[in-house]
């Protein structure tokens, strides 16, 4: 164990801290610290030309490797990408969907001809991606997905069904669709991995407004709607395997840069407490102190994590990571309004008040996406502990 | 930056594990916790020296290994998970580390290698307050005339007393702002030790009065220079070894309780498969992680300071400020050290297996159902432990409030 940074990751993050330093101003300057979950709908046409300047310094996609664009970064320097960005109050990603999912998928498991066009789109941040998983009838049950598709005598695929919480599927040119290509088929098998481009006849967008007011998140509508014939990925049949494999990617190196806005937010309840004198209650103090544990927990949390497991070859560290920030981060969105007290039921553009309104909000949603509280004690229990398994279908 | 463990610091981890199971099971705990001493001597005398656990952090130029946090937050884990009667934590965690934080050069010549070998026995009061001993200092006066120390007062809570050979004790001198720390030795004319009846008699206190102990002038051992500074640092590295053994307690409870259910049958069904049962289990283990999480970094934490100290050309750094109030800080070293981020982690860590060391026994005992509430069954054991360990240095809202100090201001 050994926390000290080496002379040359020092030397990383001061060049990280410094591009963002020179670049995250002047048309920039309203982006700071904005865009990020719940906050996803702001000045989409300005975050986008911000991925591009990104993408001119070349600081997308750090962790690929070099031969897709990328610039093949150590796990320590992507992550120390990841602290200085959100530190410097990157605005939250667009191109996060392609840079984190999509991207690596196709580096696994995509083909050659998949990987030359699509890549350079998402490393350049002209072409951005939604992920269509989830359905009305498959939520936690993601196996159950009823969405169809099927080949034509062109060889292209066709897709029949509905997608729903699709993230930025408005503000997005592309959507993996996970689809149902063996008609009687159950369960996890008989799916297929599609690549779509929304912009088409045949794909309808609606969204849907969440409880904190705004509609990051949409309902898909696909009729009919076509993919060329070598844009799935993977073999017909293979989409599960896929799928989850691109779940894999969904955890990792960014977690420290999330912890990062997750400091800045536990900074901003601890100066409204301050402003408003709550901060001499002393319960307030104790649930100040207990979020500041939190963050405490979750940055060393992660290090194990990354630095894989404490020899016990069970990583245990990383089954309760999703449980213990979620949990974490909603309970910080309730202190907050305590915190503020009435004048958090105002609704309010005021850069002290809204930012913590929509943390109380939004937090709502991060105990249910990507496996709700109860998917994941499941998954504690009988990955962790060597519980019993919950009965599933038979296939 | 690597937070993986080392080979050497999975063996010393893996030899702990094995030797406790085998010597501090439920039987051995239970004879050890009632005989006579409260320990199995026996145990005792392997542990300092054919395993050398108390050579751990003791400087190598004091006869130890020199080894750090990390190492030794991984043998009490191991400790605290067995219930293991013996004075280490005392000797070791007490004492030797109050020495090391804030002994005088020649006291630390004198102690710390006979500790290292596992030939003394030491202990210093462990209050249940969150002031770093001051609350202790002032229940002691000593005076000094000519080359004789003059000592009175009482020690309420001090552990392992009775197997002691020396009782390092905070006493206040009049005139002297900071408290000064002497080495009592066992049988003084004046010295009473009174055993207390604990419920967890698994780590025995021991109440200490003293009627005019006299005491020769070496046996006052503080460094001046460093017992403000010390006696802070020693209090947050004293907490980080409760935290491991707290951790390490929560664990078993959760053990034994997976175990259990997995043979309960109810309803024609082991009780592990009914979701209830599985998401308590589940929660536990998140609060456990969560604690060894926070118990690991602060120990690398510290093990990260002891280093920087060796090679001082980073020591400016090791101080790390949070927020705290800077004003009335440049003359009270104790309170810049109070906003240490190593203070407050410690803290932090304590504070968290606390709470997760609790709540993993009570559940242990609902999820055992009626046999958890029996003699026979060991989680009465360490929910016996896990109260009364809860308030050693502090308990986990004065430690919160001592956080939220530094944080606010």
């Amino acid at each position: 164990m050994n926390l000290q940074p080496s002379p040359s990751d020092e030397t990383f993050r001061a060049e990280v801290a410094d591009w963002m330093r020179q670049h995250l101003n002047g048309r920039f300057a309203n982006l700071v610290h904005r865009g990020g979950p719940g906050d996803e709908e702001v000045d989409p046409a300005s975050r986008k030309e911000w991925e591009r300047e990104l993408a001119a310094g070349r600081w997308t996609c750090v962790g690929w490797p070099a031969e897709w664009g990328g610039r093949g970064l150590s796990i320590e320097q992507q992550v120390i990408f990841h602290e200085e960005y959100a530190r410097a109050g990157g605005p939250g990603r667009m191109g996060h969907i392609g840079e984190g999912l999509i991207g690596p998928t196709l580096i696994a498991f995509g083909s050659e001809s998949q990987k030359k066009r699509f890549l350079p789109g998402i490393v350049a941040g002209t072409e951005f991606w939604a992920q269509g998983y989830s359905e009305p009838g498959a939520g936690s049950d993601l196996a159950n997905v009823q969405t169809k598709c099927w080949q034509e005598a062109d060889g292209s695929w066709r897709v029949q069904g509905q997608k729903v919480w699709t993230s930025l599927a408005h503000e997005s040119e592309w959507i993996f669709v996970l689809a149902r290509s063996e008609p009687a088929s159950r369960g996890r098998h008989g799916l297929s991995f599609l690549l779509l481009p929304l912009d088409q006849p045949g794909v309808r967008i609606q969204p849907i407004r969440q409880m904190g007011g705004g509609a990051e998140f949409n309902e898909v509508f696909f009729d009919g709607a076509a993919a060329a014939a070598d844009h799935i990925v993977g073999k017909p049949g293979d989409g599960w395997k896929v799928a989850m494999g691109l779940l894999e990617f969904e955890r990792g190196v960014s977690t420290l840069g999330q912890q990062m806005h997750f400091a800045y937010e536990f900074d901003l309840v601890v100066k409204a407490a301050q402003a408003n004198g709550s901060s001499a209650n002393p319960q307030i103090r104790q649930r100040i102190a207990q979020a500041w544990c939190g963050l405490r927990v979750m940055r060393y949390n992660a290090l194990r994590m990354l630095s894989g497991g404490d020899g016990h070859g069970l990583k245990r560290e990383a089954l309760i990571y999703k449980y213990y920030w979620s949990n974490w981060h909603r309970e910080l969105g309730k202190l907050a309004m305590d915190v503020l007290g009435p004048a958090g039921d105002v609704i309010s553009d005021d850069p002290r008040i809204r930012p913590l309104q929509q943390l109380f909000f939004f937090s709502r949603a991060d105990t249910i996406y990507a496996g709700t509280n109860e998917i994941q004690l499941n998954l504690i229990a009988e990955r962790g502990l060597d519980m019993p398994r919950e009965p599933r279908p038979a296939a | 930056m690597n937070f993986a463990f080392t080979e050497d610091q999975i063996m010393i981890r893996d030899a702990a594990q094995s030797f406790l199971a085998e010597e501090s099971g439920s039987a051995a705990v239970r004879a050890a916790s009632a005989s006579e001493g409260g320990f199995d001597a026996a145990v005792w005398q392997r542990i300092g020296s054919e395993l050398g656990w108390c050579s751990i952090p003791v400087a190598e130029q004091h006869g130890g290994l020199g080894l750090g946090a990390v190492e030794l937050v991984l043998v009490l884990e191991q400790m605290g998970r067995q219930l293991l009667c013996a004075p280490y934590f005392s000797t070791v965690c007490l004492a030797a580390n109050l020495l090391t934080q804030c002994g005088s050069e020649q006291a630390q010549r004198r102690f710390l290698p006979a500790i290292a070998e596992g030939r003394l026995c030491l202990t210093a009061p462990l209050s249940s307050g969150v002031d770093d001993w001051s609350d202790a200092a002032v229940q002691v006066q000593a005076y000094r005339k000519g080359e004789v120390w003059t000592l009175s007062g009482h020690c309420p809570r001090v552990p392992d007393a009775g197997a002691a050979d020396w009782l390092l004790l905070f006493a206040q001198v009049e005139g002297e702002r900071a408290p000064a720390l002497f080495a009592v030795p066992r049988e003084p004319a004046g010295l009473k030790v009174e055993t207390l009846a604990g419920w967890d008699a698994t780590r025995r206190f021991s109440s200490i009065s003293l009627d005019g102990v006299t005491l020769p002038a070496e046996d006052r051992i503080d460094d001046a220079a460093r017992i403000e500074d010390g006696r802070v640092r020693a209090a947050a590295l004293a907490r980080l070894a409760i935290a491991a053994e707290q951790l390490g307690g929560a664990q078993q409870c959760l053990d034994l309780t997976v175990a259990y259910t997995a043979t309960r049958k109810q309803f024609g069904r082991a009780i592990a498969s009914f979701q209830a049962v599985k998401h308590r289990c589940a929660e536990m283990m998140v609060r456990i992680e969560a604690t060894r999480s926070a118990v690991y970094g602060a120990a690398a934490l510290a093990a990260g300071e002891e280093l920087r100290v060796c090679h001082s050309e980073r020591s400016e750094e090791s101080g790390q400020i949070l927020r705290c109030a800077q004003n009335d800080n440049e003359n009270n070293p104790s309170q810049f050290t109070r906003c240490s981020s190593l203070y407050l982690e410690c803290a932090a860590a304590r504070a968290l297996a606390s709470d997760a060391y609790f709540y993993c026994a009570q559940e242990a005992i609902q999820l055992h159902g009626g046999v958890g509430f029996t003699w026979e069954y060991d989680p009465q054991l360490y929910f016996k432990r896990a109260q009364a360990s809860s308030h050693w240095l502090g308990n986990a809202d004065a430690l919160r409030e001592r956080i939220a100090q530094a944080l606010i201001a």
